[in-house]
Order: C-alpha cells, then sequence, then structure tokens
C-alpha cells in the first residue's frame, strides 16, 4: 500500500495548519519572579558617568584590561565584551549642554545583565550552562558545561553574553551579579561603589516600591536617595532634587519582566534599551517545540509508526524480488 | 634711539627707583599677569609700558556686609607684593582696612579724592549690601550701604565687585537672608564686573585691575559679568585629580585609603562639576603645588556659585554641569566587527562567478552532448501493463 | 506495484583516482585543514570575522545550515521511493545518500570546529547537562542520530563491495525501519534549524521572523531534496560522462514543482498575515536581499512551466540550480542579513573562514568522487567509465 498524492496532501496541510495554530493547548506562560529574588535599580538621572562600577566591576572579577585607544594605558572598554562584564554608555544629543535632556542634552545608560526573569539565554542553552537560580533568580553560567555554540549569545534580545574569540579555550561572559561574593555577605560591586546611588542594589521588590517612590515625586522635589544595598543600609543616602522621569521602569514589563530595573528621563530606546513585547521570546520558543515533540515526542513517534508501516510494506516487495531474482 | 623709548627708558628707572624692584623682576610680573589673563606674549609689553608710565589711577575701596577676606587675600599677593607694588601701581585712596585714618578724616580723603579725580577713579566694593528696611543694617559714617553705593558709582570710570557677597550676595545672603543682602549689580541696576570667590583668587582682581589699566577697558565678562579668563571653566575641567574621577576611583571618607591616594573627592561633595573658578589653574597663595581646597584634600565648596556655596551642604553631591566627555566614552551605538574586505569580496565574487560560468557551462552542454537514455521508451512500456 | 528493479545494478565506477580535478579538490581541503589548525592553536577570532554582533558566521550558517540542507538529496528521495513507493526513482537512492551522507556527515564535522569549548561537546547528549527545551538540542540529538541512521542505510554498499552477503541480508531486514527513522529524523531537524531562529524574536526582520520557520524551512529542504538529486545527476551525468535519466529527472521536477508552489503559497500567506509585506517595498538591504530569494525560488515555476520544458536538461539543471541558491539564500537571509542584535555590528567572512567552507565543499566532492569510483553506488550505465573522466 502506498499513500496517494491526495492523502500525502491532506496530510502535509493537517500538519502544517497544527504548526500555524501551534496548539494553544500547548502554551507556555512566562516564568514567574522568585519571591526574594535579587536584583538592581539602575537610575539614569543618578548617574554621573564616572565609571566606578566599570572599575570595581573589573577588579572584583579579575577581568583584564580592554583597550580601544592606540597606546594601551587603561581600561578603555567600548562595549560589553568577552573582557568586560559592564560598561556605561553616553548618549549626546546637540550641543550636549544639559543632564538628562533629551535634547541638547546627555545621559547615560548602563549596559550589563537584566537577569530576566524568562531568560532566553537559558531555555536556548542546550547544555544547562546557563541556568537561573531558584531562590534568586540570578541567571548564572558555568563554563565547566558550556560547548561554546554561542547560542545565548545570538539569543539575548539585549545582546548580553558574549563570547571570548582571541583564545583557544573561551568562554561565555556576562555579569553574574557577584553571585560568587553573596557567601562572603557581599553584594554586586557596582552597586556597592556607586557614589550617587544610581546603581542600587537589593531584593526586586523592594527596588521596585523605591522606583515607584520615585517616579510618584515632582521633578525638583528633594528627597533622600539611598546607596549601596537597599536592604542592609550599608551606605549613607544623600539628599537631593528628583528628575524629570520618564512614567515608565524598564524591565517592568519587557519580556516577562527583568530583575535589572532602569529609570531614565531620556527616552529608553534612545539609550539602547528595545521596546519589547510582553511575551517572552523563551515561552514563544519552547511553546512551539512542546507543540511539535512534547507528550513524550507523540507526533514524530506517530509519523514514525506510519512511516514504519509503509516502509516494511515497500521495502520488503523489493527484497522479495531480489530473492526471486537469484 | 627714538624719542619714545627714550621716554620709555627714563619711565623705566624712575620705576625701578619708584618701586624698589629690578627691572628684570618687574617684567617677570608682567609676564605673569599677561598670563592669568590668557594674553598673548605681546601683552607683557603693553603692560609694562602701562605700568611705567601712566598715571597710577585713583582707586576707592569700599567694605560693606563682608568679612574682609577678599582685602586680606589681596594682601597675600605676592606678584606684585601688596606693600610694595598695589600702592603705587594704583593710588589707593580709600580702604578702611588699610587706611591709618579713621573716622571723619576718613570720610573726608573719601571725598576729596572723589572730587579730584571725578569720573577716572575704579570703584572696587567688597561686601553684600542689605536692602531690608531700607539698607539700615550697614551704615557707615551715617550713610547706609546703599546711598554709599550709589554716591560713589555714581562718578567712577568703572566699578568692580570683588568677592561672592558683592558679586551675588555671598554668605550675608543665606537663605533666609534676614537683611535683604544684594549684589552691586543689583543695586547699580546694570551687571558690572564681578570677581566672585570666597575669597576670590587676588589674581583674578588684579588682572582685571591691570587690563583695565593698560587697554582702558575692562576684559571680556560673562553675562554674569566675570571676567571669562577666570571664570569661563568648571573647576572640574581643570582639576588635577579628574583622571580618578574619570576612572572613577573616589575617597569614600576622610583619611580612608583613596583619601590617602589622592583619588576624587566627587563622592565626599566636591562641587568642582557645577563650580566655574580657575582655582586648579593658578592656585592660592603662591605656596607651590596642589595649594587648594581640593589638592589638600578636602572637596570644593563651589564658592564662587550662588545658589552652590552656603545653601548646597558641603558634603552633598554636585550636579554635573557641562559633559566633555573623555574621547573614549563608549557612546550607546558604536561600530564594531570586520565587514567585507577586498579579499573577503573579490574570493566571493571569484567563488560565485566561477560557479555560475561552469554552471552555464553544463546547462549548454547539457542542452547538446549528452545522451538521452535510449532504453527508457522500452522500459516505460513494461513498467505499465494496464 | 513495485517493479523498481529493471535497471542494471549498482557497481563502482573505477577510473583513475588521481586527475587534475582531484588534485584541485585535495589541495583546497588541505589548506582548510591549516587554516582549521590555526584556529584550534589561536581561537575562532585568529580565522574568522564572527563578533558578538554576528557570532554564527558562515561557519554555522552555510556548514550547518545550509549544508545540511543541501544533503537533503538523501531524505527527498528515500520519501519518494520508500513511501510513495516511487520505485523507478530506487537507482538515484544510493548516490542521493552518499551525497547525503557526507553532507550531514561534514555538517557535524563543521559543528565541532565551531563550537568554541568543543571538548564539551557531548555534554549535549548526556542526561543531566542536556536541556530539552532548547531547540539547539534538538538539532543536535536529531543530526547526530541521522547520521548513525544514514550509515548504517550506506552500509549495503560497503557490505557488497567487501562481499558480506549475510550481513547484507540481515540489514534488510530491519532496513525498513532505519528508512522511516530516516525520513522522520530529519523533518525534525531541518524544520529546528528553522524553529532556532525563533527565540531571536525581534532580531530576526520581520519578512523572515514568523511561527512558522519550522514548517518554511522543512519545506524547502524537501524541495532542495529534489533540486539536489537533479543538479547531482545532471554533474555525475557531465563529470562521469554517463547518460543522463530525463524520464526519471522530468517526473522529480513535477513533484519539486508542487512542493515549491505549496511553499510559496504558505510564505507568502504569512507574511499577509503578519502584516509584514510592506517591508519588502523598503529601500534596504533586506527588502533587496528578500526580492532575490523570491525571485530564485519563483524562477523554476516559470522556467520550468510547461512538459516541454521539463525534458529539457538544460533548463532543468538551471532550474536545480536556482531552487538550490533560493534555499541558500533564504537561510544566508534568515540568520544574517536579516540578523541584527542591536546597530553597530558589520560582519562579512574573512578569506580564511571562507576557504575552510570551500574545504569542505571539496571535500564533499572528492570523497563522492572518490567513493563513487570504489564502491557500488552509481547504477550500471557506465559504458565510457574508465577514460572519460579527465576534467
Amino acid at each position: 500500500m502506498s499513500i496517494s498524492r491526495r492523502e500525502f496532501l491532506k496530510g502535509a496541510l493537517a500538519g502544517g495548519t497544527l504548526l500555524a495554530t501551534g496548539a494553544p493547548a500547548e502554551a507556555r506562560e512566562n516564568k514567574t519572579m522568585p519571591d526574594e529574588a535579587l536584583g538592581l535599580l539602575y537610575d539614569s538621572t543618578l548617574c554621573i558617568g564616572c565609571k566606578a562600577c566599570v572599575s570595581a566591576c573589573k577588579e572584583v572579577n579579575n577581568m583584564p584590561p580592554e583597550f580601544s585607544t592606540p597606546e594601551h594605558l587603561w581600561d578603555t572598554p567600548l562595549d560589553i565584551s568577552g573582557k568586560t562584564l559592564n560598561v556605561i554608555k553616553v548618549y549626546q544629543d546637540g550641543n550636549s549642554q544639559t543632564k538628562d535632556s533629551e535634547k541638547d542634552g546627555f545621559a547615560f545608560m548602563k549596559v550589563s545583565c537584566l537577569h530576566c526573569v524568562d531568560p532566553s539565554c537559558v531555555s536556548a542553552c542546550p547544555v544547562s550552562a546557563m541556568t537561573k537560580d531558584k531562590v534568586t533568580g540570578i541567571v548564572g553560567y558555568d563554563k565547566s558545561i558550556c560547548i561554546g555554540c554561542r547560542y545565548c549569545v545570538a539569543a539575548c534580545p539585549f545582546g548580553v553574553p558574549r563570547f571570548q574569540y582571541d583564545t583557544p579555550v573561551p568562554q561565555i561572559s556576562k555579569c553574574q551579579l557577584c553571585r560568587h561574593r553573596i557567601p562572603d555577605g557581599q553584594y554586586a560591586g557596582c552597586a556597592q561603589v556607586c557614589p550617587t546611588g544610581a546603581t542600587l542594589y537589593g531584593k526586586v521588590k523592594d527596588l521596585h516600591a523605591e522606583a515607584k517612590r520615585r517616579l510618584a515625586l515632582k521633578p525638583g522635589e528633594e528627597t533622600q536617595f539611598p546607596r549601596g544595598n537597599i536592604n542592609t543600609h550599608d551606605q549613607s543616602s544623600h539628599t537631593a532634587k528628583a528628575a524629570k522621569y520618564l512614567p515608565e521602569i524598564y524591565g517592568e514589563k519587557e519580556l516577562g519582566g527583568t530583575q535589572m530595573l532602569k529609570l531614565s528621563a531620556v527616552p529608553f530606546e534612545k539609550l539602547g534599551m528595545p521596546k519589547l513585547p510582553e511575551q517572552s521570546y523563551a515561552a514563544k520558543s519552547e511553546t512551539m517545540q512542546h507543540t511539535l515533540y512534547g507528550n513524550a515526542l507523540a507526533i514524530p513517534l506517530a509519523f514514525l509508526g506510519v512511516l514504519t508501516y509503509v516502509a516494511k510494506r515497500n521495502v520488503k516487495h523489493d527484497d522479495d524480488a531480489d530473492d526471486e531474482k537469484k | 634711539m627714538n624719542d619714545d623709548t627714550i621716554e620709555n627708558e627714563k619711565s623705566m628707572v624712575a620705576l625701578e627707583k619708584r618701586l624698589d624692584i629690578s627691572r628684570r623682576t618687574f617684567m617677570q610680573m608682567c609676564a605673569a599677569m599677561a598670563a592669568t589673563m590668557g594674553l598673548p606674549k605681546s601683552a607683557e609689553a603693553a603692560i609694562a609700558k602701562a605700568v611705567a608710565t601712566k598715571q597710577r589711577p585713583s582707586v576707592i575701596w569700599l567694605q560693606f556686609q563682608e568679612c574682609t577676606g577678599c582685602t586680606e587675600s589681596l594682601l597675600r599677593a605676592e606678584h606684585p607684593a601688596i606693600d610694595k607694588l598695589i600702592l603705587d601701581i594704583i593710588s589707593l585712596d580709600y580702604h578702611e582696612t588699610l587706611f591709618a585714618a579713621a573716622g571723619h578724616q576718613a570720610d573726608a580723603a573719601r571725598k576729596s579724592a572723589m572730587k579730584a579725580h571725578k569720573g577716572k577713579y575704579i570703584l572696587v566694593v567688597e561686601g553684600a549690601i542689605p536692602t531690608k528696611d531700607n539698607g539700615i543694617y550697614c551704615k557707615i559714617g551715617g550713610q547706609t550701604a546703599i546711598e554709599l553705593l550709589k554716591e560713589c558709582a555714581a562718578d567712577a570710570a568703572a566699578v568692580i565687585a570683588i568677592g561672592s557677597c558683592a558679586s551675588w550676595g555671598g554668605m550675608p545672603s543665606t537663605p533666609p537672608n534676614p537683611t535683604g543682602a544684594t549684589s552691586v549689580s543689583e543695586i547699580l541696576g546694570k551687571v558690572v564686573p564681578n570677581i566672585p570667590g570666597c575669597p576670590p583668587n587676588p589674581y583674578n582682581f588684579l588682572s582685571t585691575v591691570v587690563h583695565f589699566l593698560t587697554f582702558g577697558k575692562l576684559p571680556d565678562v560673562d553675562e554674569k559679568g566675570r571676567p571669562k579668563f577666570a571664570y569661563s571653566r568648571l573647576v572640574h575641567e581643570n582639576c588635577e585629580r579628574r583622571a580618578h574621577f574619570d576612572a572613577g576611583r573616589f575617597a569614600m571618607e576622610f583619611g580612608d585609603d583613596g583619601h590617602k591616594k589622592g583619588y576624587c573627592l566627587y563622592k565626599l561633595g566636591c562641587k568642582g562639576p557645577e563650580t566655574y573658578a580657575n582655582c586648579p589653574a593658578i592656585l592660592f597663595g603662591d605656596v607651590g603645588n596642589a595649594s587648594w581646597p581640593v589638592g589638600t584634600g578636602h572637596p570644593c565648596i563651589g564658592c564662587t556659585e550662588k545658589g552652590i556655596v552656603f545653601t548646597k551642604p558641603i558634603h552633598a553631591l554636585a550636579d554635573l554641569k557641562t559633559m566633555r566627555p573623555p574621547v573614549g566614552f563608549p557612546r550607546v551605538v558604536e561600530e564594531q566587527g570586520i565587514g567585507a574586505t577586498l579579499g573577503a569580496a573579490v574570493l566571493t565574487a571569484a567563488v560565485a562567478g566561477a560557479a555560475v560560468g561552469a554552471g552555464m557551462q553544463l546547462a549548454k552542454n547539457l542542452g547538446k552532448d549528452v545522451k538521452l537514455d535510449e532504453s527508457e521508451p522500452a522500459k516505460k512500456e513494461e513498467r505499465n501493463p494496464s | 506495484m513495485s517493479a523498481a528493479h529493471n535497471h542494471p545494478a549498482p557497481a563502482p565506477l573505477g577510473g583513475p583516482l588521481w586527475t587534475p580535478t582531484t588534485k584541485i579538490l585535495a589541495a583546497l581541503v588541505a589548506l582548510a585543514g591549516v587554516i582549521l589548525l590555526v584556529r584550534f592553536i589561536f581561537g575562532l577570532g585568529a580565522v574568522t570575522n564572527i563578533n558578538d554582533g554576528y557570532t554564527w558566521g558562515i561557519w554555522v550558517v552555510y556548514d550547518v545550515v545550509i549544508g545540511s540542507a543541501f544533503a537533503c538529496g538523501g531524505y527527498s528521495v528515500a520519501l519518494l521511493v520508500y513511501i510513495f513507493n516511487k520505485g523507478e526513482y530506487h537507482p538515484m537512492v544510493r548516490p542521493a545518500l552518499l551525497a547525503s551522507l557526507f553532507g550531514y556527515t561534514l555538517a557535524g564535522a563543521g559543528v565541532i570546529f565551531d563550537l568554541g569549548r568543543y571538548w564539551n561537546f557531548w555534554h549535549i547528549f548526556w542526561p543531566g547537562y542536556a536541556q530539552p527545551n532548547s531547540v539547539m538540542f534538538e538539532v543536535a540529538v536529531c543530526i547526530s542520530a541521522y547520521i548513525v541512521v544514514m550509515w548504517i542505510e550506506f552500509s549495503p554498499a560497503f557490505l557488497e563491495k567487501f562481499g558480506k552477503k549475510d550481513t547484507k541480508k540481515k540489514l534488510n531486514k530491519v532496513l525498513f525501519f532505519l528508512i522511516a527513522l530516516g525520513t522522520v529524523l530529519p523533518s525534525m531537524h531541518q524544520s529546528s534549524l528553522g524553529s532556532l531562529l525563533v527565540v531571536f524574536g525581534y532580531q530576526v526582520h520581520p519578512l523572515w521572523q514568523s511561527i512558522l520557520l519550522p514548517l518554511f524551512y522543512l519545506m524547502t529542504a524537501i524541495t532542495i531534496g529534489f533540486a539536489i538529486v537533479v543538479f547531482e545527476a545532471c554533474l555525475s551525468s557531465a563529470g562521469f560522462k554517463r547518460p543522463l535519466e530525463m524520464h526519471l529527472l522530468g517526473k522529480l521536477s513535477k513533484v519539486m514543482l508542487w512542493t515549491l508552489a505549496a511553499y510559496l503559497a504558505i510564505r507568502f500567506v504569512d507574511l499577509a498575515v503578519r502584516g509584514a509585506l510592506g517591508n519588502m517595498f523598503a529601500l534596504n538591504i533586506e527588502a533587496f536581499m528578500f526580492w532575490v530569494e523570491t525571485a530564485l525560488f519563483v524562477a523554476p515555476l516559470v522556467i520550468l512551466s510547461n512538459a516541454q520544458a521539463r525534458k529539457n536538461p538544460a533548463k532543468l539543471f538551471i532550474a536545480a540550480c536556482s531552487l538550490i541558491m533560493a534555499g541558500f539564500i533564504l537561510r544566508i537571509n534568515s540568520f544574517l542579513v536579516g540578523y541584527e542584535t542591536g546597530p553597530g555590528w558589520h560582519y562579512f567572512p574573512s578569506v580564511s573562514e571562507i576557504m575552510v567552507s570551500i574545504g569542505m565543499i571539496a571535500l564533499e566532492i572528492l570523497g563522492y568522487i572518490v567513493l563513487v569510483r570504489y564502491l557500488p553506488i552509481l547504477s550500471g550505465n557506465n559504458e565510457a567509465s574508465a577514460v572519460a573522466t579527465n576534467k
């Protein structure tokens, strides 16, 4: 017996429809953030571009200097890379006179891992080298497991994981929120040295509350800004005037949320933070995979069953013919 | 030698006698003065000539709500030293602190000087002027500061406000400003040259006066009346610790490791990023290197700026006034990666070309040379029995 | 019903192994080997232009994604012969299978030298490490399984050569299962090579990003598979001076055209439904490359529109080439041209990077030539075999 052309087309159409609709029964929701998730609050209006965080990050993570000038005099990274986990970038417009002004002004943006709630890199990694901690939610990397396929580099919507192309024993490079310092009772180096509290460390729920508090202030209103760790209050806060914030917390909903939240007075897109939908790409990709291969490979196995039957019939006759001939 | 030169020579000799310094020292002074004002080298000669030949201008110096710090600062100038040079370069016809006389005698000296040099004297004002309750909070010789200022300013050739108090109100105007202390410019209704600072560097004042003396007009000023040669740049822009700021090295507390190493004092409240002054360039006190607040390890308090000193807490963090990023500050979009090199493009084109060429050749051949399988029709019949 | 065996049995082609052609191919392979040595000593950056903006360059996109698609000849012909029981295509099976075998094995090898930490490669199969949610996991496991299946499927050729008739008979008893596997596995991973892109989200241009990517990649893989068979048949015919089985190829091309038409229909309906059609008319490189891709897909439909044209070997060959290039460009577009992690990144393969891919192709062709001469693969219509091939 063979499948007629008609039957084949019917089957193909059915299969295609199945794929196209993505079988909602299998849809995976965005992952949710652990209660005690740790993260950062980066306030672009407080940032003065001093790069203490860039310097501190290199020190606590033992990263080498990166040179972008002909004289290799000091660490001048232009972007995160295999040697740099964190940089501050500047936005400039017109004569760059006024801080946090979109026109004729300048503003800063911290570029480092956002520790997504539903990370694309964790979903993409075929060997579980990228993992999300169940308690802290920190997205960690283990080079002893990594195969260097760089799927995470390509998948991350923020372009965070970077790779070391200049060595025969490369690894992926990205901020891990200084999780190696937690056993010593320390926390993220960037937050620890920030002189203005632009980078603040702590439990995401508390950082979120602080972000909301700032957005509720009137521009120019004097207020206390905490520094260092918002939960342990290890550093004094300082008084300054609230800026004219955009009424938006970046990372609140983007792709299911991130554990590094950002505030700014200049539109986020101009600072390199793209507009993103709420459904995470990991959820989209995994829903598709589960639809096709879920339920212990139900669909492929069904196909295999049918094809085995058909092939058996056809191949058997060939062999019989062969034997008869001989 | 022409007449002019002979005249110069005579003047120089007279000057040397008058000031009791060598010509060499005098020329060095003029050179330093020119440098402070950012004038070209040729200005030295002009300054020297002006100082040597011109009549010493009369200067009337008024003091109102002030601490006399500006005068004290001037007293500590070395080049020219005030006792030798300033009192001889200019004719200080009224100065309450430095005068031996007092009371009615001093007052009389002022009035006669004003009469004698009407329209030609320079009025220097030190201290703020109270305006509350008709200005009774500062009276000298029965007159309020407002009256005195207006009277003296009326016949002056130029008015210079020295110190933050005279420039914008200074310490007396610290909120809630109970006496209504205001600046000279506000009382007179026009922007006069201001030399803010608490105290200002004496050379900023001296250079301004010498400029006037030499060129007959005051140096270029900004919209607040501050000479641009001294107040057009932020302290932050010329600070010797700027590299530490740019590299993120800060002193966190007085006496800590970073502080001992001379790191940036931003986190201790340095107002350098929002204060216009030339302190890091010319320093204070002529005692050499690092003789200014930041150099000694204390954050700048922004003493020239209204709204900063006496208003913002000393240890509150400064706002960044102007962004002049270091050349290497990473931008949001940086060009990265290698696009097509000549070699790669040529190779790709060659491979593509060869493939297309071979393909076309093969297609041509297929049309002509290849034999079709002649046994095919026979097979076809065999295969379709029905 | 299966009257597939009225053609001569496969036999080694014979003839000289060292010809100018094989010598040049060997040289290209050697050069690629040297470059790879440099890669292993100094790192990927030493011989490629890949960077963090374009971290998958042509070693992944060509060698693996496109290379494996080109290797779908075996898949498509097996589908025809063993599933749709078109026994008349039987003589095409072994050569197609050989090309597939080489294509996939080299794609697998290509993966190894692109991996940064290749010594951990086995983690992808190891329980505890393997992460089944990842599309790449599924691609890797499927491709590896398929390579094994193909080597087994191909073993009859070896067994015949070495006269192991009994082993061959035993193998034949389970061949049907392997064939079924050899149809399911490529369906899975060829579609998943498209699924890889879904997690990239907005980074893939709307002209290519779609939830139907797996379907597009699968349909084009099948279509290219047929085109490859035509292409290789023409090449073999010209190269080894053998007659061209036009009857078979003509019929094959008809199947190919139907699958192509179905693909194009779904592709454009998808673009319309997603509201992405407008992007075609933008003035940028993405729109331009989209037109190139579409033109290459549509051309065969035009060229082979009538039965007469389908009897013309030259037209058949050109149409097959166009289709192969279309599949190539579709993958280049979705992974490279239409991929942007952010502004400011540039990538074009370096000379050494290109030479390695060329070396891989050379190895494939060289291997094909050598094995076809040495093993019973091509069916015995080889009168002018020995002297004829001196290109």
